[in-house]
Order: C-alpha cells, then structure tokens, then sequence
C-alpha cells in the first residue's frame, strides 16, 4: 500500500498532522496502537506557563508560534470540537483537588477562569456519585473553602448508577458516562432534587463520552452555574476529543490503522522507504513521508534501559545524560530531567539517526528532544503546534 | 498525664510488637511507644524470607537451630502469614560443589531437614532457577509476611490489655536513684508532651535502641549495616532459591504474595543515615547481577521498587572495636551489667527469631517484677491464624467474587469475616493490583491504627501493586479523610505517599518503572493539580 504520508501514532499529534495533511489534499494514514495522552488528559491544553523561560532546544523556537495559536480553535472547530480560552493568555482550570492550574485551550465542558478569583459563589453544591473514588469531593470541598466558597456535598441517587455498583471494579469515569448518558433527564432530576440554596453546581465529567452536547444539556436544566471539574484517568473529554479527531480524519479521507503497531522499517542512511506492521504481517506499507508521533515514555515513543534512553522504532538519536543518576529528581515534586528526553531534529523536525539527518522522517509531539511539557506547562501545545509544523514543514518541502 | 504501667516497650518493630504480646499474655500492664508507625524499621524492609536456618548452618550453629525452631513455631501460630514455599539451595558451575556436602551434614546436624535434588528435577519444581545449575538441597525455607505478622502482634498485644501509642517518640528517661521509672514522650499526632511510668523499660527499637539506650545513659556498641533490596513485579519463583556457598550479596530470592524480592547487600552506614536510607546505582547493578544468577529471567522481569533496611548488628560487650560482632540475641539486664535498675535491652536477632526475643526479654522483665508466669507465645495461635480452618473462612465469602475473597483471606486469614462486605460500597475496590477493597480500607482504619496512607499501605498492600499507588493513592486518601474528618491532612498525606513511593522507584527509574514515573507525575501534579504546596 502506498501513502503520501505514513504517521505513526494515533495520538492528539498524529491526528493533528493527519488532519491538516488531508486537508491540504494529501493521502495519508495513521497507525495507532491503542491508548494515547488524551485519554489521560486534563480538561485544558496547556501550551506554555507563564514567566518561563524556553530552553534553547524547545521545539516551540522553530515554528511560528502565534500565527499557530490562531490557528489553533478554527482547526478543531471544523473537527466538531469547540474549545474554549483566550489562544495568547492563559486561563486557570479548577483542579480536581481543589487547586487551580494554568491552561490555554479548554474542552468543550471544561472552564478556564481567567484568574482563580473569577471563580465566585455564594454556596456551591457538589455533586457527589456516591462508589465513585476517582472523583474526591471532599478535596474539591477543601480547596473552595480556602477560597471562601462555602460548599456542600451532596450524593446523587440514580438507581441506573448504583446498578453499575454491584460489580467491584465498574465505578470508574468512563462506565459512568456509558450510563449517565442513556439518562440524561434522571441525571438532571437527581441534581435538582439535591439543590436548596446553592448558586453552583459542581459535577465530574463524567457526562457525554461519545455526544459533547450532554453536558450542556445538563447545565442548561440546572437552575443554578454548573462547572464541569474532570476526574482521575480515564478522562472522558479527552476520550470524547480523541474519537472526534479521529472521525473528522476519517471524513477526510485518511486511513486510520487502528490497534496496529509499525515494526521493522526498511531504510537506509538517509531515508525512510518502508514500513511493517504488526496486523499487516510481510504486507509493506510504503510513502513519501512518515511521520512520528508516538509520544514519550508512557506512550512507548521513547524506551530505556538501565544503560540509555532510545526510540525504539527507528533507533533515531536520542538526547540524554549518562549517568542514570541525572535522569531524576528525589524530590518527586521537583522538575524531571527526563522530561526534557527525546529525539533530535533539525531545523524543520526532521530526524536524525547516527548523525544523519533523515530527509523523509518528520517528528512531532512529546517525542521531541527538550520538551520538558509538565515542567514548562506545554504537553498540548508541544502536540498540537509540532503537529501543525511538522505537516507545513512537508507540505513546504514539497512544493521546493 | 500520669498512668502507671507494669512494663514500657519501646519500638514497634516486630521484637517490640512480640514482647508487649508475651508481657501482655503473661498478665502484666503494658504500654508500646513507638516513634513512626509500626513495622516501619527493618522489620518491614527485610526478605521477608522464613528462615530455615540453613543459611547458617555452616557459619553459626547456634542461629540456625533457633531459625529452624522458630520457622516451626510460626507455621502454627502465624500460619497466615507464612507462605510454606520450601527453599533451594543451589550450586552454580562457579561455585565448589564440595561446599555442598559440609553443608548439607552441618543443616542435618543442626535439625534442618536438608535433601540433595537431582538438578533436572530442580529444574522441574522451580523452573525459573538458573538452567545451569550443578547441584541442590531442598530445605524448610518458606515465606513470612512481616507487616502482617508485626501487626498481628500488636492486635494480639491489644486484645490482650496492652496500650500501643504510634507515632509518640520517648525523648528522655525519668531516672530516680540509679532506677528508670518510666519515660517522657512527644506526641507526634498533635505535638503534647506526656510522662509514663512502669517498673520496667524495655528498649526494642532495633538500630535505634544505641540512641535510645545513650539517652538512658548507658552505652550498647551497635553497628547499622545497610542492605538494599529489589521487589520485581512477578512471582517468579514458587520456592525460595539461595546460593549454596557461604553467604554473600544478592543471593536469596523469596517469592511473596504476588512479588519476589532479591536481596541484600551489607554496607556498614553511620547512625545519622538509618533514617534516610536510599538505593545506590551501584547496589541496584550488583543485586540485578547476582540476581539473574539464580533466576535468569530476574534480568527482563519489571523491577517494582527498590528499598533498604538496617540490620541491628551488636559488637560483643567489653569489645569496643567491634570486630566481633555478635548475630544472635542479645538480651542485656543494665541493672547488672551498667548499675542502672528497672531497663533491660533486647537486640540482635532478626526477624525470624522475634518470638524467641520476646520470650527471652519477658522472661526477664518478669523475673524482675517477680511474676511467675510461663511463656506461652510457642502455642498460642496470633490473631489471624486461630481455630478455625482458612479455607472455610474463604468459602463463607463465597458471594463475593472468587480473587477479592482469596486475597482477603490472604492479608486477614480468620479474621477475614469480620471485615464488612455485605454494603455495595464496602465492596468497591480501591486497590486494583492488590484486590483491596474499601471495606477492608475501612475496617484497617477502624481497628489498626492507620494514622496515614502510608500505615495503610504496611496494612493492607494499598499502593503496593504493579501501579505503585499510581491508580489508587487519591481513593485511599479520600476513604481516609473521610474517617478522620481531615481533608487537608489527606492532601498532605497523599503528598508524602507519593514521595515514599518514589523514594523506591527512582533508584530503578528505566524501563516500565520510568514509564510509571512519567505517568504518576503527570496524574498527580497535572491532572488532579497536587502541587508540591498548595498555589495561592
């Protein structure tokens, strides 16, 4: 099978390449393994914190940073995906604990405050699902009375809810909005039911896996503000984002190999000329271009051993300190050396392997050397805007 | 506050935790103060290995016939906390085959029951032991959960009379006319300061007892010697493998639970590190190494967390150099040998012979108080493991699914029934990996002593699966808050779970250990938004 361009991931990055490609006319496709970032995102893309400095090989120093950003709410709104904030000014997002963290785009249910203290109320309700841990309402709680925001939780009683219950694993987030979301109305019920004084109502999102209007359908029956406030992994914006990104790929036209793994690329020193994959066996999958967009450790983009840090599909060069003992804090909460891990590429992400730049294999995403995305506040932006260079960057290289 | 007591001991290790059951059984008033939490020195930072005693048997044939008569002894009174494994021990092509002889008749000879296995059929039992092999001898080694049997001591200690202050650090000796009366302590918890008396002063705080023995003003010469170990995320081997030769770094494996664990090493450390003990690469690199000697697959296998102990070593009296270092008990009346009435210190030993400590320090704090009671900790089933068969235990769970009732049943033995599961919400597992459930979180906060998430995690395995907490810290800590009505102490608590865990994964930061890191930093500090302190 032959592509204009192979992208390898299926992630937030991959997709963002794949879809900007198609758009641009070109035949693509997407090999993606399974799981990715976004089922563990936030509610916010982050793309930079405030009063950080960038070290000299973040990715952002070699793409046109604001023109992106611009780009940035338009690109996912054709995708049927709205997101909220101010793309040059970061808003702050509620944590589930009750604090509140830096974002710039926000998902669709999710609100970015454009200070902690814009955040008002009298009395606030939250909505507790009584069995569901990953969701600590009593945290959230903590952190609003610090504020000055009296609380009170309340438990909502759906009996479609606690059937979910008799099973000692299946109160999870996700479960949840399988449920919910076949009883919207009952949803509504037993939140006003539970509501007296309140002038906030807080609840999990936990609401619309597959249909991103539920939510609001809920917040508009409730007499009261409602805030969406997200829960431990899996997240079910982030499911819900993923599916529609890879939807709207798919309406374009891209190819979206999912549950498949890219293996034993056929190169030489200088280029990339076939892959393998898991699901398609000897069957070659060949293109112009590949990209990858695999992710960092967690997504396997980048392994290690006791002795190194690589990228396994390719061996590409990859950038880290020799002794393991430079790989990490022993504070936990201090910045990680490892975040900053990944592989090295020119000026236009190209990647490099034993020196040699590879002229037809981009990188993008979490991937990418001196990213360090927890410690400066940049995971969705270091996706998203890498993505979208990445894709111009080929786009660009072809019509040299 | 004033309260009289017959006898004060001091440390919630296992040997504290058996002398203030033997005292209590025996009838006497007791009161345990320890400093941290239970079990949270060496004792629960060990192989958790039941000795058979054949480790010794060439080397010091004293510790091996008490490691074999204890090993016994804890198969009937601790029988769920013990894992009847069976041992090796084996000849590798470097080692001298002869050593194997001397030892097998030495095992014999001390009461060890001690056979020579053909290595093919070594091979056949334990099929992970090194294919290699030339020679082995199977022996009664097996394993002990020692967080399990530590507590267990202290429940039984409890039901017995007996006070348990945690978390509660004795600062000084009130000592009047040359004869301890009892001590004062700082309250950890909320920062009181209060005076115990008792006619006698036990001091069983393992390395910490050379401090606590200066504060009483008497000197025992001990030595902290460091041992690091590694916990891998399978149960490789069913049977525990040991090299047959004399011993040396890395060369026991003990399958335990749902883990094994290599270990040790043995570095002499100074006093001032015993309480931040931390895994260096280069112990990390000979226990991997030493470790794939006797189960090859050791070096793919997925390391979980990395950990190190001290083990009390006492330097014989009237030695000062402390060349002669003494591995057995020591039992040490300071009336008699400092001038210094109503204190005695029991040290040395190790885990396997905690009961035989016990006994030995009772039966001295009795002599002294003039009470004339036996021992009876030898039969006496603990808490746990009284009448009463396992596997019927188990089948009264039967409604409940067929793991979550086979791991309870695990961590709690007899008493499993007494853990609520009959509400939905008891039933709701918070630990994944481990199979916990909330009822079993609530009851171990109810009736342990669980002070923090990292107490409930020595009681119950939270946190200790393949996810190091990564699933399952934030569900803990808000079933947690919620009994102590303290929300901003279970963020913080959450917080120092955290670091504790990390404080074992970073030494082996590679691999899916680091992928683990990456994960837990980015739900922890991102997603869930727990900073290091609170944002304003």
């Amino acid at each position: 099978m032959k592509y204009d361009i192979i992208i390898i991931g299926g992630g937030l990055s991959g997709l963002t390449a794949g879809l900007r490609l198609q758009k641009a006319g070109r035949k693509t496709a997407i090999i993606s393994a399974g799981q990715n970032a976004l089922h563990f995102a936030s509610g916010s893309f982050s793309v930079l914190g405030d009063g950080v400095t960038l070290p000299e090989e973040h990715p952002y120093r070699r793409l046109p940073m604001e023109r992106y950003l611009d780009e940035v709410k338009p690109f996912f709104a054709e995708a049927g995906i709205l997101l909220g904030g101010d793309p040059h000014v970061n808003g702050w997002r509620l944590t589930p604990s009750g604090s509140f963290l830096q974002g710039r785009f926000s998902l669709e249910e999710t609100r970015l405050f454009s200070t902690p203290g814009e955040l008002s109320a009298r009395k606030a309700l939250i909505v507790n699902i009584p069995g569901f841990l990953d969701f600590n309402t009593a945290f959230l709680a903590d952190g609003l009375a610090q504020r000055g925001i009296e609380t009170r939780i309340g438990n909502l009683d759906v009996e479609d809810l606690t059937r979910l219950r008799t099973s000692p694993s299946e109160m999870r987030s996700v479960n949840i909005a399988r449920v919910a979301d076949t009883v919207p109305h009952k949803i509504i019920g037993g939140v006003k039911a539970l509501l007296s004084d309140e002038d906030l109502v807080i609840l999990p999102q936990v609401f619309g896996i597959h249909d991103g209007t539920i939510p609001a359908q809920i917040a508009a029956e409730i007499p009261a503000g409602v805030l969406f406030v997200g829960t431990m992994p899996p997240s079910v914006p982030g499911i819900r984002t993923q599916m529609k990104l890879k939807r709207a790929y798919e309406s374009s036209g891209g190819t979206f190999l999912m549950g498949d793994e890219a293996v034993a690329p056929v190169m030489d020193t200088t280029r990339v000329k076939a892959l393998r994959t898991v699901n398609l066996g000897e069957h070659l999958l060949q293109a112009d271009q590949y990209v990858l967009a695999t992710g960092s450790f967690f997504s396997k983009g980048l392994a290690s051993s006791m002795q190194k840090v690589y990228e396994p599909l390719f061996g590409l060069d990859v950038r880290f300190p020799e002794e393991r003992t430079d790989w990490y804090d022993l504070d936990f909460f201090a910045p990680q050396a490892f975040g900053g891990f990944g592989v090295v590429t020119d000026g236009t992400f190209r990647a490099v392997k034993d020196g040699n730049v590879i002229e037809n294999l981009y990188a993008a995403g979490s991937v990418l050397a001196g990213c360090y995305s927890q410690q400066l506040g940049c995971g969705g932006g270091i996706a998203i805007l890498t993505a979208f260079a990445v894709a111009d960057n080929i786009l660009e290289a072809a019509r040299r | 506050m004033n309260e009289e007591f017959d006898v004060i001991i001091i440390g919630g290790g296992i040997t504290g935790a058996g002398t203030a059951r033997d005292c209590a059984m025996r009838g006497l008033k007791v009161l345990l103060i320890e400093r941290n939490d239970i079990a949270d020195g060496a004792t629960g930072r060990n192989h958790g290995l039941l000795h058979s005693g054949a480790r010794y048997a060439v080397t010091d044939r004293e510790s091996a016939t008490e490691c074999i008569e204890e090993n016994m002894i804890l198969r009937k009174i601790a029988r769920h906390c013990v894992d009847e494994t069976d041992g090796f021990f084996i000849t590798l092509p470097e080692d001298d085959l002869a050593y194997q002889a001397k030892f097998v008749e030495s095992c014999r000879a001390a009461g060890i029951r001690a056979d020579i296995v053909d290595p093919k059929e070594a091979i056949a039992l334990e099929p992970s032991v090194n294919p290699d092999l030339i020679g082995a001898v199977r022996v009664p080694d097996g394993s002990v959960d020692p967080f399990r049997l530590c507590s267990s001591n202290i429940m039984d200690a409890k039901l017995h009379g007996a006070k348990v202050l945690l978390y509660t650090e004795v600062t000084a000796f009130i000592i009047e006319q040359g004869v301890v009366k009892g001590v004062t302590v700082l309250d950890h918890k909320n920062g009181g300061r209060a005076e115990y008396r008792a006619s006698v002063t036990v001091n069983a705080a393992g390395i910490w007892g050379h401090n606590i023995a200066a504060l009483a003003g008497v000197n025992v010469g001990m030595f902290p010697a460091k041992g690091a170990l590694l916990i891998f995320a399978h149960r490789v081997n069913g049977i525990v493998i040991n090299r047959c030769r004399k011993p040396a770094n890395a060369d026991i494996l003990v399958p335990g639970d749902t883990v094994c664990v290599i270990g040790t090493t043995s570095t002499r450390v100074p006093f001032e590190e015993c309480d931040h003990m931390q895994v260096t690469p280069e112990e990390v690199d000979i226990l991997l190494t030493e470790g794939a000697k006797l189960a090859p697959s050791l070096s793919h296998t997925r390391i979980l967390r990395a950990y190190a102990g001290v083990r009390p070593l006492v330097s014989a009296d009237n030695d000062p150099t402390g060349r002669n270092i003494s591995r057995g008990i020591v039992c040490l009346d300071h009336e008699t040998r400092d001038g210094l009435k109503g204190f005695i210190t029991i040290t040395g030993g190790k885990l396997m012979t905690y009961r035989l400590m016990a006994e030995q320090a009772t039966d001295l704090v009795c002599r002294k108080l003039g009470v004339d009671k036996h021992c009876e900790t030898a039969f006496t089933p603990l808490p746990g493991s009284e009448g009463g068969n396992l596997e019927e235990v188990s089948k009264s769970l039967w409604s409940n699914p067929l793991t979550l009732h086979k791991a309870l049943v695990g961590r709690t033995g007899t008493r499993a029934a007494k853990v609520s599961l009959q509400q939905k919400e008891d039933q709701a597992l918070v630990c994944e990996c481990e199979e916990v459930t909330v009822g079993e979180v609530k009851a171990a906060v109810e009736r342990l002593d669980v002070h923090n998430l990292v107490d409930l995690r020595r009681r119950t395995r939270v946190g200790m699966g393949t996810c190091q907490g990564g699933l399952c810290a934030l569900r803990a800590a808000g079933i947690l808050g919620e009994a102590q009505k303290c929300t901003a102490k279970a963020k913080d608590d959450l917080r120092q779970f955290l670091r504790e865990r990390w404080k074992g994964m970073y030494p082996i930061a590679w691999g899916d250990t680091l992928r683990e890191c990456e994960y837990m930093e980015w739900v922890y500090t991102q997603v869930l938004g727990l900073q290091k302190k609170e944002v304003k």
